[in-house]
């Protein structure tokens, strides 16, 4: 038995990592997805679709970080979830380690989803309250066929060191009331990381968390991102932090992604207007902010029952071109190498494939 | 500082309140001043007792309370002498109120909300309802909530017009004194910052004051005028905002201002290693000691608070 392997498990993770350690092909790859959710009306009877994904296009490669920024509703956790193999895609398909997700039956969905990690938001409601930290801990491997106890303990004070958990011994029969809200967040991030996965999902990892603790918390996600050559997908609606995380960013609104670059490229020269108007209502402590107001473009995000035609946020942009963005949904442009920006603004700098 | 400009003037302020493990001392002996039409924050980790701070003020507080002294001049009168029922009658709503934590998640799901907003200015100014509606509508349009709003009810609203009219229902009695508790933290970053915009507008039009609780330093420095920067039950710093966030004088707000990641700035932030102590047997002598990379030897005794150009700063460091 190989307890020091990193890759403890036989099925295809090691072979796939191996074959494909490279960056050439993809480890995740979204294909035009769609998620809608059909309405109702009393219960039967169509009456539309929200949709909370509505064509979205990207790869990931072993050991990249990227960030999803949106705002709440933007349809950034029906897309997570997706991923997570807990939506079917309506349209479109995710492929991940070569495999579509939409061909996959019940006990390859298992394994599949065992390559994926997931960090909650809110680490407090994402561990259940009955159960000590090794028991929490555990739970993944013996749902995951790891029928060696031994090895299980292994691997969970292994997790529980990765995390900076220490002395392990005292957490480990510890229930989770019993830790700090950083703590918590810790043990979420080794069950997810239990089971050795090739991808990382993180939903808002640090909101819940005080500003002390935060940056702590991205750190050790960098570090076992960066020591695992972890996939991470990092969710967020606060561009302050990505900076320190990813290094491609996209920004999703309206259940689309609007623009997406390398991080220090968008947050130096944003394009799409909704991403300035995001870094326009950013904080960072300076008195002066007390002194003007901020230019906060009105409105809310559209209903994704019926967004808005064009695009989709064109009833609230500054910038909007009559006949043009109310009317045709914009492509993606592409004015700087490798920065790709759906609006009407940069038509002339290029149309991407 | 003379008498006319102050508002608030908070002395020795404690909060502590009886629990199973013993006693949590929330608030112990917090001291600050606000002027007329002026905002002061008041910034710390969670569990640092802002909140109870707040509550101490407007004297909302929960049946196991040991302790609840210290003076709290508003208008040069100390109201902690009123009773209960004067308190109630002529400070709260009347001359300030408050927007607590949650409060768009805390409208009453069953009434309109124009009719929530509505009841305090009838409770409280003696007016008749029609009279309190008006002046409800005069609230709305003050937070920027289309006036046909009134008749809604709150699942109707979606979370930014929801917190603007917790916001008209603190204003509607158009008290001196707004108290926000974390105003913005369950909100979107654009709809956050509209609610910045709408509280500095309305400390210019109505000349409200505010004290502002939040975690949030980035969001912190829209309204600030002062701050104030609390620790274990206890504010550790207060002084003007610029030469706050240019230069914090404890060390303690200097990790919380470097813990803060910026986005126009490439500066690493770095965390704040060990955690806050417990408030039920708080340490002797500064109580950020243990986690302060400053430490010496006098620092086991109780710091005191120093004068340092018009900041105060509970530090040995600066004596």
């Amino acid at each position: 038995m190989s307890v020091n392997n990193d890759r403890l498990d036989t099925s295809m993770v090691s072979d796939y990592s191996k074959e494909n350690g490279g960056r050439n092909q993809p480890l995740l790859s979204l294909q035009d997805l769609r998620v809608w959710f059909e309405l109702r009306r009393f219960g039967f009877g169509h009456a539309g679709y929200v949709r909370a994904v509505d064509g979205v296009s990207f790869d990931l490669y072993n050991g990249e970080a990227v960030a999803v920024v949106g705002e709440s509703g933007c349809g950034k956790s029906s897309l997570m979830k997706t991923i997570l193999g807990l939506n079917r895609p309506t349209k479109g398909d995710v492929v991940f380690r070569g495999r579509h997700l939409t061909s996959l039956q019940s006990r390859e969905m298992r394994d599949y989803r065992s390559h994926i990690g997931y960090v909650q938001q809110d680490p407090y409601g994402a561990l259940p309250p009955f159960m000590s930290i090794h028991r929490i801990l555990e739970e993944p491997m013996i749902i995951n066929g790891i029928k060696d106890k031994e090895e299980r303990n292994q691997r969970i004070r292994r997790a529980m060191e990765e995390v900076k958990m220490s002395p392990v011994d005292d957490f480990l029969p510890k229930f989770p009331h019993m830790l700090s809200g950083g703590q918590q967040q810790r043990v979420v991030i080794a069950r997810a990381m239990i089971m050795n996965p090739n991808l990382l999902v993180a939903d808002e990892p640090v909101s819940m968390l005080d500003a002390s603790v935060r940056v702590e918390i991205l750190r050790l996600l960098r570090n076992l991102q960066k020591n695992h050559n972890l996939a991470v997908i990092y969710i967020t609606h606060d561009l302050s932090t990505v900076r320190y995380f990813s290094e491609r960013i996209f920004v999703m609104y309206a259940g689309q992604l609007i623009e997406q670059a390398q991080v220090d490229d968008l947050l130096e020269n944003p394009r799409h207007p909704y991403t300035l108007a995001l870094l326009e209502a950013t904080a960072d402590p300076d008195a002066k902010n007390a002194e003007e107001y901020r230019d906060i473009p009105p409105g809310e995000p559209p209903s994704l029952v019926n967004p808005p035609t064009g695009c989709r946020f064109h009833p609230r942009c500054p910038h909007v071109i009559k006949g043009v963005c109310d009317v045709k949904e914009p492509p993606y442009f592409e004015p700087t190498p490798k920065h790709l920006v759906a609006c009407w603004l940069f038509e002339n700098d290029g149309v991407t494939a | 500082m003379t008498e006319e400009k102050t508002l608030l003037q908070i002395e020795d302020l404690k909060l502590h309140f009886r629990t199973g493990k013993g006693t949590v001392q929330a608030v112990d002996g917090v001291d600050f001043h606000l002027d007329y039409n002026r905002a002061v924050v008041i910034i710390g980790e969670s569990g640092c007792g802002k909140t109870s701070l707040a509550k101490a003020v407007l004297r909302l507080l929960p049946r196991n309370v040991q302790t609840y002294s210290g003076q709290i001049r508003l208008h040069n009168q100390d109201v902690m002498l009123l009773g209960d029922e004067e308190f109630r009658g002529q400070v709260r709503w009347v001359q300030m109120s408050m927007v607590p934590q949650a409060a768009m998640n805390a409208l009453n799901p069953v009434i309109r909300v124009g009719d929530q907003v509505a009841e305090p200015a009838m409770i409280h100014m003696g007016i008749n309802k029609e009279q309190a509606l008006n002046q409800a509508r005069k609230m709305f349009q003050h937070v920027g909530v289309p006036v046909d709003f009134l008749t809604r009810y709150p699942f109707e609203l979606s979370g930014g017009m929801r917190q603007r009219v917790a916001i008209a229902m603190a204003l509607v009695t158009t008290p001196d004194l707004i108290v926000l508790d974390e105003p913005t933290s369950a909100l979107d970053v654009l709809t956050q910052a509209n609610i910045m915009n709408l509280l500095k507008r309305i400390k210019k039009e109505m000349g409200t004051s505010f004290i502002l609780i939040t975690h949030d330093v980035g969001t912190s420095s829209e309204l600030a005028d002062d701050v104030a920067v609390m620790y274990a039950g206890q504010i550790v710093e207060t002084g003007d905002a610029y030469r706050f966030f240019t230069a914090p004088l404890h060390p303690y707000s200097q990790k919380l201002m470097a813990s803060v990641p910026r986005i126009r700035s490439n500066q690493e932030p770095d965390f704040i290693p060990g955690q806050p102590p417990s408030l039920i047997s708080p340490p002797t002598g500064c109580r950020f000691a243990a986690r302060c990379h400053l430490r010496f030897e006098k620092c086991d005794q109780e710091p005191p608070v120093v004068e340092q150009e018009g900041r105060q700063v509970k530090c040995w460091l600066y004596t």
